[in-house]
């Protein structure tokens, strides 16, 4: 199935490439000035403050496993960093967390806050700018089942307990995620959350956290997903779901309703809209870690006309390894973070 | 500093009947001269608190300087100048560390690790910092890995994904060769950039396959030699990795390694079993010196516990011909070895 789904996104790409104009760029060399003894490991998360300054999520250090009387409990894995915008190294923000077991994205709100989402854990943590927790999405399952964790995308309907059978990946009408993906805010402040792995769905809560609906399933149809990856608003407060498995962008208004779907750009693992007057949506058909196929980068109108294209898979600089999240608070100088390359680049677009 | 040589002791006693174990383990190569050597005592200086674990990786850099790979509490990778003076540690708590299995150094002194609990191999550049890595961890989200039964065929290999990697080396253009490994029996290659190029190998015993491919070197012309451990040979493949020899005499290659310079030399290693069994250590552990050609000049070395005795050398470096460094598993020591061979031409080959 895999190699299918392969063999179809080149065939895909290849289509579609001929036309797409090749945007170039820069990419700014050691960014990221590490104190000693520490590390980066796989980088699933990169965002920027309104400073200007980096949040990095990364899979560093080294996750563990402690056995309990009868159960097995997961510890570490995770670290979170602050860098300045001259790549700076500022402060760890959450050291020895309880919910840091498998880095998935940062994202930082028009507040600054600074969320994390963890797809280990299946937790939304919100710090305040002082890197303080304020406020926490989800609750961390209290042991992992030794020989196999957690399905993988979208097995199952979610973890709902009791009420009726829920659509697969449905979820329950809650804050309890499953494997979440990804986090976005309207100008209300209401919360979208992409959940994810294990579910298939989004979720809305208002500002203060609270549950307001859900959308979605496991499926193929308008609405529904195949591993809900990344997520993003624009200012009118649509909402765009990087819907990976089914290579798609689909696009809803504010309640969840089902606009239409943008699917010329391969398999979107990470999306993200630019502010200002014009907004620019960028996605990434990013590589599988066990090829290098793909790795390109797209920028498109809101309409999903595609503006241009830029990069591929590879490991040397200027080239992509898995990309899973891209920062564009500055329309033409982005942020990626690789899982494959366990790195942070600073894109400068020259159009 | 005491010196302790050891060429002039007798070998181990040669039984007139081996039991059908010692058959097996014991190197086909008969009448191998001995190489007298000594082994310098004491050479890595820990700082307090710092312990080896089993000395799986050493490797040398240019200035000389250590590079220790070793299963501690967790795996840490040391660095030692050329007095083996501690430096510092590289990688602490880094993600792609989990098993060590081998550490080498390239022609500019980055200094590569293979992992073989997280499938990773990882290139630092000599300010110890990760300048790319092929292969990823087991993503921990999904719990603890399953492992597979004992026998069980592994997943199919895939050109960016290992399976119990053991080692790596590089060409003269600096194409990367990665043994891989115990889950997969291959030797994958790619290019400077780690991008895939080709592969070679299943699991088997025929020419071109393996059995754990366990340690490799490449000499100056691109040429790869591979520890095909449990088959008990090295098989040399062209830079292309097509199959060109196969050397069979020197018992189960361990570590391998090839000496740079104009006339480079071939070493390897028929370790001792890491599980002590004293009736197969009775034939092995020791390591023997080669003709890129395959030619056995000589040997040296046996099992023990003592200075200048081996416990299962698990990697060999010889950027120097005469001055080896050796990691040892069940000793939990790196030794630096010294070899006094006879003037040229009177090895007896």
């Amino acid at each position: 199935m895999r190699l299918t789904l392969l063999a179809s996104s080149l065939f895909t790409v290849a289509l579609c490439a001929q036309s797409v104009p090749e945007i170039t760029f820069d990419s700014a060399p050691n960014l990221l000035k590490l104190p000693d003894r520490t590390y980066l490991g796989e980088v699933p998360g990169v965002a920027t403050n309104s400073k200007g300054h980096i949040f990095v999520y990364t899979r560093s250090g080294v996750p563990y496993a402690t056995m309990g009387g009868s159960r097995t409990f997961t510890h570490g894995g995770s670290r979170l960093f602050e860098f300045d915008q001259t790549g700076k190294y500022v402060r760890e923000i959450g050291q020895g967390i309880y919910g840091f077991l498998f880095a998935q994205v940062v994202r930082i709100d028009p507040e600054d806050n600074i969320w994390i989402v963890d797809r280990g854990s299946s937790l939304v943590i919100k710090f305040a700018p002082d890197g303080r927790v304020a406020m926490l999405m989800g609750r961390k399952p209290e042991a992992i089942n030794v020989g196999g964790g957690g399905g993988r995308g979208g097995e199952g309907g979610g973890r709902g307990r009791g009420g009726p059978a829920a659509l697969p990946g449905a979820g329950t009408p809650g804050d309890l995620f499953n494997q979440p993906a990804d986090v976005a805010w309207d100008s209300s402040g209401n919360i979208f959350v992409a959940d994810g792995y294990g579910n298939a769905r989004i979720a809305k809560f208002d500002k203060n956290g609270m549950f307001m609906k859900t959308w979605g399933s496991k499926g193929t149809e308008s609405g529904q997903f195949d591993i809900p990856d990344s997520i993003a608003t624009d200012a009118q407060g649509n909402v765009y779901v990087a819907d990976r498995g089914n290579k798609r962008i689909q696009v809803f208004d504010n309640d969840g309703n089902f606009k239409n779907q943008i699917s010329n750009v391969g398999a979107p693992w990470a999306i993200c809209i630019s502010p200002g007057a014009h907004q620019y949506l960028y996605s990434s058909n990013s590589n599988e870690v066990n090829n290098l196929d793909n790795g390109e980068i797209y920028k498109l109108e809101l309409d999903g006309r595609v503006a241009g294209k830029f990069g591929r898979a590879g490991k040397v600089m200027k080239e992509f390894g898995s990309v899973n999240e891209i920062d564009c608070r500055r329309a033409n100088e982005l942020y990626v973070s690789e899982i494959g390359n366990w790195r942070v680049q600073k894109l400068s677009l020259r159009q | 500093m005491a010196l302790l040589l050891f060429g002039a002791l007798p070998y181990f006693a040669q039984t007139a009947t081996l039991t059908p174990a010692q058959t097996r383990a014991k190197a086909k190569a008969q009448n191998v001269p001995e190489i007298p050597y000594e082994a310098v005592p004491n050479f890595l200086k820990l700082p307090p608190n710092v312990y080896l674990g089993e000395g799986i990786g050493v490797a040398t850099n240019s200035k000389g300087h250590v590079f220790v790979y070793t299963r501690s509490e967790d795996t840490r990778l040391f660095e030692f100048d050329q007095k083996g003076n501690y430096i510092r540690e590289i990688g602490e708590g880094l993600y792609g560390f989990a098993f060590a299995h081998a550490v080498r150094v390239d022609s500019e002194d980055n200094i590569w690790a293979v992992d073989e609990g997280t499938n990773m191999v990882i290139k630092f550049n000599p300010e110890g910092r990760v300048v790319m890595v092929l292969g990823h961890r087991p993503e921990s989200v999904f719990g603890i890995p399953i492992t597979p039964g004992f026998g069980a065929p592994p997943p199919a290999a895939e050109p960016y994904t290992f399976n119990r990697p053991t080692d790596v080396a590089w060409d003269p253009s600096g194409n990367i060769f990665v043994s891989d490994g115990y889950g997969n029996s291959r030797v994958v290659k790619y290019d400077k950039n780690g991008r895939y190029i080709a592969s070679i190998g299943t699991k088997g015993s025929e020419q071109g396959q393996f059995n754990l491919p366990h340690t490799m070197a490449a000499d100056a012309k691109g040429n790869i030699y591979v520890g095909d451990r449990s088959n008990a040979r090295i098989q040399v493949f062209d830079d292309d990795l097509k199959p060109k020899a196969i050397y069979d005499q020197v018992g189960a290659p361990w570590a391998v390694c090839v000496t740079p310079g104009p006339h480079q030399y071939l070493y390897s290693s028929n370790s001792s079993p890491d599980n002590n069994n004293s009736e197969i250590m009775a034939v092995t552990g020791e390591v023997y010196k080669m003709e890129l050609d395959g030619t056995i000049l000589g040997k040296f070395g046996k099992p023990g516990k003592q200075v200048g005795q081996f416990s299962t050398i698990h990697e060999l470096d010889c950027r120097s011909e005469n001055e080896l460094m050796t990691a040892e598993i069940t000793a939990w020591r790196a030794q630096k070895i010294i070899l006094h061979p006879k003037p040229q031409g009177a090895n007896g080959k």
